[in-house]
């Protein structure tokens, strides 16, 4: 059964829907804007005999996740923005290995050690790769309290379901902000799918390795295809996304995150003032909703960006709508988290045809 | 001839080494180190049960020569890959088995952490005062003037500062039971080895905390001497930096003489 509805926190839902979501094993360090995620997992795995161990570093963290998940755990590591630049060593060795895991990425603002405040900073970070080699990581983007328990379960269904390491995109503001919450019910650990893959010991087997290292330039060749096979599965399989208001639309604000919420606002003040304005909100980021995008932007004029990062999605959405609609950016750095008003402000200059298309409009 | 005559067999082939050849240098100490691993595993019936995570360096490829499941870590972080396992099996063996620049270089926060949090985890540890696999450059273990291929007037305290005693560092750790050097280069030593190492184990088995050996390991290529040379080299000069012996025992084990 699902939970009653529950009034919390952000990075608090991550940890509930992880617990109930089957994950066993969590290791994390220290950083702001997530702490309340490891503070309430060190004491909830304990309720649920799973493990806890607040890592010497982000990197330690994200390798005892890579040994956890080696023996077949639900296993997970949170951070922020710099932390989760140190963990893409284990997020590629991941990948290669094929490990299942899920990353929590909170955003602060950037580059460096930025601030504490709310970012979409880290998209090309999370969108390409981020750690070495030819490998992608799925990422999803919720835009609040429900979305990101609902989302906390696609993560873990996905790293099993395809052997890979999971990002979820959240971002400082999502953390901390409480709203009220369902949880799905809890997973039977005994009925996740079987893995035939995990290092347990060897009993009544052939010993068993997992290892991403292939010296031999033709097999590690052979593993790359191997690997791509998969993402261009994931690519074609699991692109999501949600639609508000654009069946009548002629202009269409591509937002996600936290940002989609406040474009969603931007957007009724724009209704009541009789312009014609919808949302294309992308729920995976990898992979890019491209073909329900592209789709949209054939029925539509004008494609307005609006994001907390001085245009990083902008570029999926070049790449996906290429010559179909005009298209009009306008981001936020460094935390600054602008009011729906604002981004009125911005969309009416696009409605109005002020501006060039792809040019950051000052409002 | 009747075939009544009871052949015993007396030596042979640890099962927990694979039948095959290793990429290892002639005179290097990998070798014998592990058959030692492999021996102690057989001995204590821990192969079926055994997770091993093998350094990035030299030993990379153990995972070809072992008998047993195993999990590539990237370089340095096989005690953090190796605390997860743990952490999920608390009844499976698992063993970490590293070099100096993985163990006492890159992954010198994960060593000293998982020490001090007394994860139940055996460390083989090998020092050969080089890296090895890359091909001859100064380690955090290289000896004062020694000669690498990035120290190349020899190790200058001033410009590299001096050798680092890893194993003497992680003694002050509480979570740390067992701490012991031994030589790869005579039977003496060997049999010496093959004794720690066991021991190690068996503070895993009795869930003590975490247990090291190192090992002195001949690395004749690199060193740019020949294997003799090399056994010499260990003898007479390394072991002057890192004395052999027990350089912690918390574990009240009483040893047989």
């Amino acid at each position: 059964m699902p939970s009653e509805k529950m009034l919390m926190r952000g990075s608090h839902v991550v940890g509930e829907a992880a617990v109930r979501a089957g994950c066993r094993f969590y290791a994390g360090y220290p950083i702001t804007p997530q702490n309340e995620l490891p503070e309430y997992l060190s004491a909830r795995m304990f309720e649920v005999g799973g493990t806890f161990i607040q890592g010497e570093s982000e990197i330690a963290s994200i390798n005892m996740v890579l040994g956890a998940a080696a023996t077949g755990a639900r296993a997970m590591t949170s951070s922020s923005s710099p932390g989760i630049a140190l963990k893409q060593e284990g997020i590629s060795y991941m990948a290669g290995q094929e490990l299942p895991g899920v990353i929590i990425n909170m955003m602060r603002g950037g580059p460096g050690l930025g601030n504490i405040a709310p970012s979409a900073a880290d998209y090309f970070q999370a969108t390409r790769g981020g750690g070495n080699g030819d490998y992608r990581t799925p990422v999803l983007a919720p835009a609040g309290c429900q979305e990101l328990a609902e989302l906390t379960f696609s993560a873990f269904d996905l790293a099993d379901k395809y052997r890979t390491p999971v990002m979820l995109l959240g971002d400082g503001l999502m953390g901390q902000v409480m709203e009220p919450v369902v949880f799905p019910d809890f997973l039977n650990l005994d009925e996740l799918p079987k893995k035939d893959w995990t290092v347990t010991g060897c009993k009544g087997r052939e010993a068993r390795a997992l290892f991403s290292m292939i010296l031999d330039t033709a097999l590690l060749y052979r593993h790359n295809l191997h690997l791509q096979e998969k993402f261009d599965r994931i690519a074609a399989e699991e692109q999501r996304s949600e639609t508000i208001l654009t069946d009548d639309a002629d202009m269409v604000v591509v937002s996600y995150g936290t940002a989609a919420r406040i474009a969603e606002s931007a957007i009724e003040e724009l209704r009541a003032e009789g312009m014609a304005a919808g949302l294309f909100r992308p729920i995976t980021l990898w992979p890019y909703p491209t073909t329900a995008l592209r789709a949209l932007a054939k029925k539509v004029d004008k494609i307005a960006v609006f994001e907390f990062s001085l245009g990083q999605m902008l570029e999926d959405v070049i790449l996906s709508v290429g010559e179909r609609a005009e298209i009009y950016f306008y981001g936020i750095p460094g935390g600054v988290i602008p009011t729906p008003s604002e981004v009125a402000q911005f969309l009416r200059s696009v409605h109005k045809g002020d501006g060039k298309p792809g040019r950051r409009i000052e409002v | 001839m009747s075939a009544e005559v009871a052949y015993q067999k007396i030596f042979g082939r640890p099962e927990s080494l694979k039948d095959t050849y290793t990429h290892y240098c002639p005179g290097c100490g990998h070798s014998i180190a592990h058959r030692l691993v492999a021996e102690c595993l057989d001995e204590l019936n821990l192969r079926e049960d055994t997770i091993g995570v093998p350094p990035v360096g030299c030993a990379v490829l153990a995972y070809n020569y072992f008998n047993f499941d195993m999990v590539e870590a990237p370089h340095g972080r096989a005690l953090a890959v190796a605390t997860g396992i743990k952490r999920v099996l608390p009844d499976k063996f698992v063993l970490s088995y590293q070099g100096d620049g993985d163990l006492a270089a890159i992954g010198t926060a994960e060593t000293i952490h998982a020490a001090n949090r007394g994860e139940e985890i055996s460390a083989v540890f090998i020092n050969n005062a080089i890296y090895g696999m890359t091909g001859g450059q100064m380690a955090p273990t290289t000896l004062l003037g020694q000669e690498a291929t990035t120290a190349p007037g020899g190790r200058d305290p001033k410009l590299h500062g001096r050798p680092i005693d890893i194993s003497r560092m992680l003694a002050v750790c509480d979570g740390a039971v067992y701490i012991e050097r031994c030589g790869l280069t005579s039977l003496k030593q060997i049999r010496q080895a093959k004794k720690a190492i066991r021991k190690s184990f068996r503070c895993q088995l009795d869930h003590l905390g975490f247990a090291l050996v190192e090992l002195l390991s001949p690395c004749p290529t690199n060193w740019k001497l020949s294997p003799k040379e090399a056994v010499r080299w260990v003898n007479e000069v390394m072991i002057k930096t890192y004395p052999l012996g027990v350089i912690k025992d918390t574990t009240g084990y009483e040893d047989k003489k």
